[in-house]
C-alpha cells in the first residue's frame, strides 16, 4: 500500500536523523568556558555555587537593599570582582563568566539590565597589580 | 563577700566621684559607626539642612550628583532621569530671586510609599527613602503621588552604570541620599561638592543626634520644610526662604 511504505520511510528518515545526531559531539551546543581568572577558593565549595549561587545572591540583595547590610562574602559585587575577565573587564561576553554558562544552561539571567557587569575601580585596580 | 552599709555607701561616693572627674565617660554610648553586617538602625534619622542665603547660581551639586550616580541623559530633559535639580525662585512683584537644590526629601510618611502597589517604594530603618528595583514595575504612581517631583522614570536602556548604583529601564529611581556612601559612613556626594567647591550651603547628618551639627543649627536656626501643610515630616530642611 502507498500509505504504508511512505510512513515506513518517514520512520526510517526519523532514525538515520537521530544517528547522525548522536553521532555528531557537542549536539547540546559548546560546553561553556570557565576561566577561572582568580584562582583559590570561592566564598563557598564550588559544588553549593554551581547549585545555588542564585539563591545567595537573592538573600544578600534583600539584605543590602531593605536593611543596609553591605557584607561582600555573597554580594554581586563580590562575584563580579574576582571573575570578570581582565581581557574584557566583564563577567559577560561569549567567554564570560556568567554568560557562557547561562547561554549553554538557557537559562537567562536579568542582572545586568541594570548591575554593570565590571568590577569596582578599586578591584580592578588590585587586579591589574597582580 | 558581703559589704556592711557604711563600705557600701564609701564606694558608691567613690564611684560618683569617678563619674565626676571623668565627663567624657559616657555610660551609654552614643550609636557608632555601623560595621557591614549591622542593619540600618531606626535609632538614626538621615537628613539634610539647605541654606539657601549660601547657595550660589552653581550647579556643583547636579554635576556630583550625575557623576556619583552614573546618571547620564539622551539629552531630552523632558524624560531624562533627574535625581536633584536647581530650582529658582522669583518673587514677581520686587524680582527678588533665590535658588535651591530640590531632591527627594526623605519623608516619615512618604506618599511614593503609600501608594506603591508592590511595595518597591520603601522607607528604610533610617530613614532615607528608596525604590527596590527588583519589585519595581514602573507603574510609576509614585511618581504621581511625589508632591516635589522628585522622582523620575527610566524610560530608554541603560548602560554604563556604576556598580554601587544599579539602573534600569522600566523601573523608577530618585534621590538615595548616597545610601551606598552612608553606609560607608560617608556623606551623599552633592554634600561633598557643594562644601569642597560650592557655597557650602548643605550639612548632612543624622536629625536624631543631639551632639550633631544639623540637630545642633537646627535647634539653634529656623528652618522649614517644603509643604509642610501636608505633615509629612521631611528629612530635607530649608533655611532662608
Amino acid at each position: 500500500m502507498p500509505s504504508g511504505a511512505s510512513g515506513a520511510t518517514v520512520i526510517l528518515l526519523i532514525l538515520a536523523g537521530l544517528a547522525a545526531i548522536a553521532a555528531v559531539p557537542h549536539a547540546r551546543g559548546a560546553p561553556p568556558v570557565i576561566r577561572i581568572e582568580k584562582p583559590g577558593q570561592c566564598v563557598e565549595p564550588a559544588a553549593l555555587m554551581r547549585r545555588d549561587h542564585m539563591k545567595l545572591i537573592l538573600h544578600q540583595r534583600d539584605q543590602t537593599m531593605l536593611r543596609g547590610i553591605r557584607t561582600s562574602k555573597h554580594s554581586l559585587k563580590n562575584c563580579i570582582d574576582c571573575h570578570a575577565s581582565p581581557k574584557t573587564n566583564s563577567v559577560l561576553g561569549k567567554e564570560g563568566f556568567c554568560e557562557s554558562c547561562h547561554a549553554y544552561a538557557a537559562v537567562q539571567m536579568d542582572c545586568f539590565e541594570c548591575h554593570s557587569p565590571s568590577p569596582r575601580a578599586a578591584a580592578r585596580v588590585e587586579g591589574a597589580a597582580r | 563577700m558581703s559589704l556592711d552599709r557604711r563600705s557600701f555607701l564609701g564606694l558608691g561616693a567613690a564611684a560618683l566621684a569617678g563619674v565626676a572627674i571623668t565627663p567624657g565617660l559616657r555610660l551609654i554610648e552614643l550609636v557608632q559607626a555601623r560595621s557591614p553586617e549591622e542593619a540600618a538602625s531606626a535609632l538614626r534619622r538621615w537628613g539634610l539642612l539647605i541654606d539657601t542665603a549660601r547657595c550660589t547660581d552653581c550647579e556643583v551639586c547636579v554635576t556630583a550628583c550625575h557623576t556619583e550616580n552614573g546618571i547620564t541623559g539622551h539629552g531630552r530633559p523632558a524624560t531624562d532621569a533627574q535625581w536633584i535639580r536647581k530650582v529658582t525662585l522669583s518673587d514677581k512683584r520686587t524680582g527678588h530671586a533665590q535658588t535651591l537644590p530640590l531632591m527627594c526629601q526623605h519623608c516619615e510618611h512618604p506618599p511614593c510609599v503609600d501608594v506603591c502597589p508592590t511595595g518597591a517604594s520603601f522607607k528604610r530603618a533610617d530613614g532615607i527613602v528608596l525604590v527596590d528595583k527588583h519589585t519595581c514595575i514602573g507603574c510609576r504612581y509614585c511618581v504621581m503621588a511625589c508632591p516635589y517631583g522628585a522622582r523620575s522614570f527610566i524610560h530608554e536602556t541603560v548602560t554604563g552604570q556604576k556598580p554601587d548604583v544599579p539602573r534600569g529601564k522600566g523601573t523608577v529611581e530618585s534621590c538615595t541620599l548616597c545610601v551606598h556612601r552612608i553606609d560607608r559612613d560617608g556623606q551623599p556626594a552633592c554634600v561633598e561638592a557643594c562644601t569642597t567647591d560650592g557655597g557650602k550651603a548643605m550639612v548632612f547628618g543624622d536629625l536624631n543626634d543631639g551632639a550633631g551639627e544639623l540637630h545642633q543649627r537646627l535647634r539653634r536656626e529656623p528652618a522649614i520644610q517644603l509643604r509642610a501643610d501636608l505633615a509629612l515630616n521631611t528629612g530635607v530642611r530649608y533655611q532662608g526662604l
